[in-house]
């Protein structure tokens, strides 16, 4: 699973707190360490994404519900890959809204708009066989990795 | 003219109240929301990317709306994680609803990891037009 193995601890409040903690880390620059010079970290930007690692291929998950997939644009160039296209949220008309009826909104937190998102790939991915899958709102990117770069046995010939 | 009401039919708990009732488990997500109010009911959208409809919890308690779900994403065994911005695997949201919707009458739909959720009104609750005779 991709979740577990990232959650801190198994379930406490600190859990939040830390998560908070990085939060504030992330936004006061005071990020210990080396990143990417395209490192992907925009915390609530959308659409979130999650990105795995396998023997095989990178994978990228992006949390972007209520999208018509066609509207979806994925494209690579120079070893960046891209997620882009725009979400237009029905503001509740749907249903059993009559049209052009007065209505309170008592909330309004969903993403709406246009949106842009770029993944620096590693060298090893092979971007000619990039496939993607929209499924349950969740767009799914299978970057497969290189023939060349797979780990592999290595044969020792008995010199004689 | 339609008549407004003004009391705010639905407040937002805190995440901390639904934990309460369930503890032991790791943070919830939240899902975001737009919740609309017109005449006849309130509508309320909610993301929640990749929920299937036969894994989503709706449970009024009382006046208590809990919305509860996990996020699978049916992702390869062999992964390794490399970066997450979604870092729990369920989401949970509770609602308190006010005396005058219709518990009982509650529909929901869920789309391409959107829930839309309409609550009538009571009937009684409906507004009225009252008509002013002339004397």
């Amino acid at each position: 699973m991709l979740f577990p193995s990232m959650l801190r601890t198994s379930g406490d409040w600190f859990a939040d707190f830390e998560q908070l903690y990085d939060r504030m880390d992330e936004l006061l620059g005071g990020r210990s360490g080396v990143s990417s010079i395209r490192a992907v970290g925009r915390a609530g930007a959308f659409p979130a994404l999650n990105v795995g690692n396998s023997p095989d291929a990178v994978e990228i998950y992006a949390f972007a519900p209520g999208i018509d997939p066609k509207s979806i644009d994925v494209s690579v160039d120079k070893g960046l890959l891209a997620i882009s296209g725009e979400r237009q949220v029905q503001d509740g008309q749907g249903s059993s809204g009559k049209s052009g009826e007065e209505r309170t909104a008592y909330a309004n937190e969903r993403f709406s708009g246009r949106f842009h998102r770029v993944v620096a790939l590693s060298e090893d991915a092979d971007p000619a066989r990039v496939e993607a899958t929209y499924r349950n709102g969740v767009l799914k990117i299978v970057v497969p990795k290189r023939e060349s770069s797979k780990p592999r046995q290595i044969q020792i010939s008995s010199g004689s | 003219m339609q008549p407004q009401s003004n009391s705010t039919a639905m407040q937002t708990q805190q995440p901390q109240n639904a934990q309460n009732a369930n503890s032991r488990t790791a943070p919830a997500l939240l899902p975001p929301v737009d919740i609309y109010e017109d005449s006849g009911g309130i509508t309320l959208c909610a993301d929640l990317p990749g929920v299937t409809r036969e894994d989503l919890a709706i449970g009024v308690d009382g006046r208590n709306l809990t919305i509860e779900a996990p996020l699978k994403l049916g992702e390869t065994n062999s992964l390794t994680p490399v970066y997450a911005e979604v870092r729990a695997n369920h989401f949970r949201r509770s609602f308190e609803l006010s005396g005058d919707l219709d518990t009982g009458k509650i529909d929901a739909g869920l789309r391409d990891g959107v829930l839309t959720l309409r609550i009538p009104k009571l009937e009684q609750a409906k507004p009225r037009r009252i008509d002013v005779r002339v004397e």
